[in-house]
């Protein structure tokens, strides 16, 4: 994990993204996190969810100017309480990342030993759960488009969703659902400037990680700091990409 | 769905025709705002007594201007019982604090109606959205007993929280319908408007609605607009939000302009519409002030002949749901319906059904 560093804001960086909307889930952890902070530091004006509502104090706290928002993206009932926060908090929004995801059964199980009800909640968290929430802040999101500027939603996947990881079944599975379901949502948006992306970060040095494969060598996995980067420069490359033509 | 074109010719379709009825060129303005859940339960503290609290107006629509409400008062009970059967709120004061679940509000001002109050809630901004967002409940009335959750009253496109109640012409709209625009050649704009409450439960304060709405005007709808106008194609409101903003906005001296605006004035008879050709809207009592929308557009002449088609009970009515279409009239209405002419509105309508 990421040393005890206050945070600070680099002298050059790649690229500004000064107030721009961006709404990011499991915001408190691994990938959420270090997202949340490397667009908070770009100038960004960041919202974030997670469950614990001391972890999201405590990272609102850090990263003065973000709202922290308690709530379970897994929970069909909360959606559109937390998208009514996400656009209360930020007055619109620009990019969406559903980050927060669930691992599966722990430790890993091969899917003749997985309970149904870990399938289950692999799939309310990594594809319901992206799904409903996207669904509610569609409105959001369009009227960005239709004002001209890029509209963007990230969800965070896995190659677990691409090849056949022994022991992965449960996330690989609603990884590869939520990887074609942006895959056929970007196909029937584009035309209005909204684009959904599906990123794979590659394995990285996070709690989750931690918790799967307890006894993996840190020095092998990408830190979520570099991933971060790799997810901005999605976020750059939309905004510079120009519009297509009416 | 029922059509009202320019010359009075009445129309029954399928909701689902929408799309035949607007031209290549024309545009479709609806409004955006995502509805807050405006209806807060908890007691007057200094009596203890319950009471429900809605929210009904702000000044703006800034995300940060949340600290101040008009709001109308009710007793105890909740949207099951209907508004005018509702106890009376406990008599407040200035100054007296309202606890409503997490949130405390004080009363600032009494506005001329034991039931109508300006609240100040006293919390950071983010608290009192997540207290809105958390405690609130959707606005809801006798008619629907189960309890209306906020996806229900959100439209497909809701974006910015805004509305105290759901601005309801824009459940016509769906993912598909915006696409079928675009491949059909109909710009899509929106703007967003603090869709109001629709009844007090007490006559008297009804006859104030609508109150005083913020709306704003992006940018690109003011263009599209422009650009429509340019080439003659026809401004189609959905919803009298929609009509109340853009007429607003376009009564302002320099005219229609974006930007934040409080839409203060009643649209009736006597309006001189700027902006809209049309309204797309729900079907409404005369008497009730989106009603009195529809006056702008036709004579009561007309929308009496339009309010008898509604009432027949026709066969088709229940599969053509409550939505009218109703153009600016250009010439003097045509009493009652066509039969049989052949004639078609402007903007080319294949296969529509003249009623008989």
């Amino acid at each position: 994990m990421t040393p005890d560093i206050p945070p600070h804001r680099p002298f050059d960086s790649p690229t500004r993204l000064d107030g721009l909307r961006v709404a990011v889930t499991g915001g408190t952890s691994g990938l959420g996190r270090a997202l949340v902070e490397n667009l908070w530091q770009l100038g960004a004006r960041v919202a974030f969810v997670a469950r614990n509502a001391e972890r999201v104090n405590e990272v609102a706290g850090q990263f003065s100017g973000t709202h922290g928002i308690a709530g379970d993206v897994s929970r069909r009932e909360q959606t559109h309480a937390i998208a009514l926060r996400i656009t209360a908090a930020l007055g619109g929004l620009d990019v969406l990342i559903n980050n927060a995801s669930s691992v599966g059964p722990l430790p890993l199980a091969p899917l003749a030993d997985t309970a149904t009800e870990d399938l289950q909640t692999a799939f309310d968290t990594n594809v319901i759960g992206p799904f409903r929430l996207t669904q509610a802040l569609m409105g959001a999101l369009g009227a960005t488009a239709w004002q001209g500027r890029p509209a963007l939603v990230i969800n965070v996947s896995s190659d677990a969703g691409v090849e056949a990881y022994a022991g992965w079944g449960a996330y690989g599975a609603s990884k590869a659902a939520l990887s074609h379901m942006s895959r056929i949502w970007d196909e029937e948006v584009r035309a209005h400037r909204l684009r959904i992306h599906a990123f794979d970060p590659g394995d990285m040095n996070t709690p989750m990680h931690a918790a799967a494969v307890p006894d993996a060598d840190p020095s092998t996995l990408k830190s979520p700091a570099d991933a971060a980067r790799e997810v901005v420069a999605i976020i750059d490359n939309a905004r510079k990409t120009p519009a297509p033509v009416a | 769905m029922l059509v009202v074109d320019p010359r009075g010719h009445l129309y029954h379709a399928s909701r689902r025709r929408l799309i035949e009825y607007l031209a290549p060129g024309d545009l479709l303005v609806a409004n955006d705002a995502a509805t807050i859940p405006a209806s807060l339960s908890g007691y007057h503290e200094p009596t203890g007594d319950p009471l429900e609290v809605r929210l009904a107006g702000r000044t703006t629509l800034d995300t940060d201007d949340v600290r101040q409400f008009v709001a109308v008062l009710f007793g105890a009970g909740d949207h099951r019982m209907r508004t005018e059967d509702r106890p009376a709120p406990p008599h407040v004061g200035i100054g007296d604090v309202l606890r409503l679940g997490p949130l405390r509000a004080t009363v600032l001002r009494l506005l001329g109606h034991s039931r109508f109050v300006a609240l100040a809630f006293e919390a950071p901004v983010d608290r009192i959205w997540d207290a809105l967002a958390t405690h609130g409940k959707p606005i809801q009335y006798a008619h629907l007993v189960q309890p209306l959750r906020l996806q229900d009253v959100w439209t497909r496109i809701a974006a910015r929280p805004a509305a105290f109640e759901a601005p309801s012409a824009g459940f016509v709209l769906d993912w598909t319908l915006l696409r079928a625009l675009k491949n059909r050649g109909v710009l899509f704009a929106t703007l967003t408007h603090a869709a109001g409450i629709s009844s007090t439960g007490d006559h008297e304060l009804d006859q104030r609605l609508p109150f005083d709405e913020p709306y704003s005007i992006p940018e690109h709808a003011v263009q599209a607009i422009e650009e429509t106008q340019r080439r003659h194609g026809r401004i189609v409101a959905l919803g009298t939000t929609v009509i109340r903003a853009l007429e607003h906005s376009a009564s302002q001296p320099g005219g229609l302009s974006p930007g934040p605006g409080l839409a203060n004035q009643r649209i009736g008879p006597y309006t001189d519409l700027r902006v809209a050709d049309a309204i797309i809207t729900g079907t409404h009592e005369p008497g009730d002030s989106h009603y009195d929308v529809l006056r702008a557009f036709a004579d009561d002449h007309l929308l009496g002949g339009v309010s008898s088609a509604l009432e027949r009970g026709d066969y088709r009515s229940h599969e053509f749901g409550d939505t009218m279409f109703v153009f600016k009239q250009v010439a003097h209405s045509v009493v009652g319906v066509r039969q049989g002419e052949g004639h078609l509105p402007e903007g080319g309508i294949a296969g529509a059904e003249s009623t008989t």
